[in-house]
């Protein structure tokens, strides 16, 4: 057993933590938040040219062929800067299906993912579905060697700044069977494609999309058709690792920037800090923060399981990071008072992160029922 | 020990129920469902206490020579109940209950007849200039200076967290007269016209992100503002009791009505929302029971605001226990607009600045929707406003268990 990280992987996190230092304190952020775009090109070329979009990607893809926990390394200091370029929905999640499609598919899009060329999101929820993966109306059936697509995807991460999509749909089945999902390669800009774009209350961007009479070629399948189910639960796990990963970035800011308020900040003569409520509520921040770092590499470590320990994995992993989220989001809202509660500070921003964390792939209740029908 | 009402408050409830069907007109329940922070546009706030000013309903603590409407203990909780359970508008608090009672305790004959009228009649808007950046729970410490200079003060420094300050006409703020060893000792209570030459009002944008002019909160700053002498309240360097008299009046305010109004909301839309698994959250026993339980922590609230109510009709006087109240019911408020969060799931996220704005266009996801996490950010405010959910605990622990 090693916990610790090596020489590679220590480099990777100084890389990251520079780049933040460099181009992201609060204000740049904010900017990026507030420009027309959302996002800035030139950090995601910046990525590219840092390696960062080939990490996950084997070597013969054109990637430097790393794992779960150089992408956690990654996405933990991105947490912190609050990052909103789209690299767990391109990388993780896109990326995670790209990487395991066949020989032709990887070679046409994996390399302009690397090069920073191309954005992708995936498109998998649908209004009634809530967090049941399976639960898919969006239908796609097949015409001589093409596929048409017709359905609803709702907040779709990301969608905006793409070029592709990656769509889940049901081939055969009923609305919720695990048999019968198929999943597909779009191009945003195919005809039968509307998008609804707006912002998101942290700081990114996602659509509302319709599909309709949207033809696909069969080429654009990944894996077999109505086989996806699996795929689909492995690599939003895999994501999910991802966004714990976000979430103790997050976390330790929050902790890190209250704990210098309480000591700065002075009351009734003295540094708030030294009041014993306030210090056993940072004391329980602190205690959260640990243990979902912990869950965090648990997950992380337990990617390449088989299916029903990395599915427990998956799921005990975030409901930890929701339940902390939650706590130390309010709590350091709370400890900064009226500060707390402004726009111009950085907290509430971290804060609306977390709470939507708590959401992204499912929530508490969602992953406890997941963890006890997990045999 | 009884819980019903007599035949005499019953009408009464009645008489209140019809006021509203009438008076809360539908424009006033969309544009109250559309915002961010709880508040409406001036002219929808004044229009809504014109009504209850022209039905004698308009200051219900006040006592009956000065305006008030003259109500029983009974009559006021009936009143504030049915206003909740509608989700009707509270009357802005700043003239009405908090610089008042004040000028009514302790003003001169010519500060009452100038600034009472108005203050029922609506035809002024008053802000309150408590907290300061240095100041907040530690409220004693404030900077913001008055100097004398004969016949008037020179009033210097700044107030922050100045709810809808954008709309006052005037302002009541504690100032530092003289500096004493102990603080709470050289504040005095003054009266500041927010037309005076010298103040600059700057928004303070909170994290739902309400824009200009809709926002909350601001920071008032105070350049050499001239404040004629006639406008201090009571006597110099006593502010600091008028202060504490006026945080008392304050205490007492019913949550559980509002509270109910708001699970019940849930349960519709948990009536409405798909799990995923082929059922609603409403058959959902996660969810239904954290709901559920919401609601018995509401009716614990309940009867502990009918036990205070019932001690106070009894002549009682409520102190710190009334902390109680502040504590539970910013809490459970917070936990219901949490929950309702966790409901509505995807359609939390999508941003929505303006949300007055563009009513033509279709919301994204359902209607009810959106509003849902502008509220949970923006109510996380209340455990911090009005003194610290901390500092409410410390008053229980020192003040009712003398600790």
């Amino acid at each position: 057993m090693d916990f610790s990280f090596s020489e590679e992987q220590t480099l990777l996190r100084n890389t990251i933590q520079s780049f933040i230092q460099d181009n992201y304190d609060f204000d740049k952020r904010t900017e990026i938040v507030k420009s027309e775009e959302g996002m800035k090109i030139k950090n995601w070329k910046l990525f590219s040219d840092l390696g960062l979009l080939g990490l996950p990607f084997s070597e013969d893809d054109g990637g430097l062929g790393f794992g779960p926990i150089e992408l956690m390394i990654v996405v933990e200091e991105f947490g912190k800067g609050l990052v909103v370029e789209p690299y767990i929905q391109t990388i993780v999640t896109c990326g995670g299906f790209l990487k395991r499609a066949s020989e032709k598919q990887r070679s046409k899009y994996i390399p302009k993912i690397i090069s920073g060329e191309d954005i992708w999101a995936f498109a998998y929820a649908e209004p009634q579905g809530r967090y049941n993966l399976n639960d898919l109306t969006t239908k796609a059936s097949k015409e001589g060697d093409n596929y048409i697509l017709n359905g609803y995807k709702c907040v779709v991460s990301a969608a905006p700044w793409s070029k592709k999509l990656i769509v889940s749909a049901r081939t055969s089945g009923d609305q919720r069977d695990e048999e019968g999902i198929s999943l597909f390669i779009l191009d945003k800009d195919s005809s039968g494609i509307s998008l609804r774009d707006y912002p998101t209350v942290d700081g990114s961007r996602a659509s509302e999309i319709i599909l309709e009479d949207v033809k696909v070629s069969s080429e654009n399948l990944i894996g077999e058709e109505g086989k996806a189910s699996e795929l689909i639960e492995q690599v939003v796990d895999e994501s999910i690792a991802a966004v714990c990963a976000e979430a103790i970035g997050a976390m330790s800011v929050l902790n890190e920037t209250t704990v210098e308020y309480c000591k700065t900040r002075k009351q009734f003569g003295q540094p708030i800090g030294k009041f014993q409520v306030l210090q056993h509520r940072m004391v329980d921040m602190f205690m959260q923060y640990e243990q979902s770092v912990s869950m965090t590499y648990m997950v992380n470590l337990k990617l390449h399981e088989e299916y029903s320990e990395r599915r427990k994995a998956a799921s005990g992993a975030k409901v930890q990071i929701c339940k902390a989220a939650k706590f130390i989001g309010q709590s350091a809202i709370q400890l900064h008072g009226g500060m707390g509660m402004t726009d111009e500070l950085n907290v509430g921003h971290y804060f609306k992160r977390l709470s939507m964390i708590e959401n992204l792939f499912g929530n508490i209740d969602h992953h406890l029922k997941k963890y006890a029908s997990t045999a | 020990m009884e819980l019903g009402l007599s035949d005499e408050d019953l009408g009464f409830r009645d008489e209140v129920r019809d006021f509203i069907k009438k008076t809360f007109t539908n424009e006033m329940r969309k544009k109250l469902s559309l915002s961010k922070n709880g508040h409406v546009e001036k002219g929808l706030h004044v229009e809504w206490q014109n009504a209850l000013y022209k039905k004698g309903w308009i200051a219900p603590n006040w006592p009956k020579e000065h305006g008030g409407a003259g109500f029983s203990a009974t009559q006021k909780y009936v009143f504030e109940t049915e206003m909740a359970r509608e989700g009707a508008p509270r009357t802005v608090p700043f003239g009405l209950s908090m610089v008042a009672p004040v000028i009514m305790e302790f003003g001169t004959d010519e500060q009452k007849e100038k600034f009472l009228p108005d203050i029922l009649s609506t035809k002024v808007w008053w802000c309150q200039g408590y907290s300061e950046p240095g100041s907040g729970s530690d409220l004693a410490s404030l900077q913001c200076k008055a100097e004398d200079k004969g016949d008037y003060y020179l009033v210097n420094g700044t107030k922050i967290w100045t709810t809808m300050a954008q709309y006052a006409d005037w302002i009541f703020c504690l100032v530092r007269t003289t500096k004493t060893e102990k603080p709470q000792q050289g504040i005095s209570f003054i009266l500041i016209d927010m037309s005076s030459k010298g103040i600059e009002v700057r928004p303070l944008i909170t994290l739902e992100q309400t824009p200009d002019p809709h926002h909350e909160v601001n920071q008032v700053f105070f350049e050499d503002v001239r404040v004629p002498k006639e406008n201090l309240i009571g006597e110099e360097n006593k502010g600091w009791t008028y202060a504490k008299y006026l945080l008392e009046f304050e205490r007492g305010n019913a949550y559980s009505p509002g509270l109910y109004r708001a699970v019940n909301n849930l349960r519709e839309i948990a009536k409405d929302t798909p799990t995923g698994y082929g059922r609603n959250l409403i058959d959902d026993n996660d969810f239904i029971n954290k709901l559920n339980e919401c609601e018995i922590q509401i009716q614990a609230m309940e009867f502990v605001e009918l036990r205070i109510f019932s001690a106070l009709s009894a002549g009682e006087r409520v102190g710190p226990e009334s902390s109680i109240l502040k504590c539970r019911g910013t809490e459970i408020q917070q936990l219901l607009q949490e929950l309702s969060v966790e409901a509505i799931s995807h359609w939390s996220i999508p941003f929505i600045e303006d949300t007055f704005a563009n009513v033509n266009e279709p919301s994204i996801g359902p209607d009810y929707a959106l509003t849902i996490t502008p509220n949970y950010f923006n109510g996380r405010k209340t455990t911090i406003y009005a003194g610290s959910n901390e500092i409410q605990r410390n008053i229980i622990s020192k003040a009712v268990l003398g600790l």
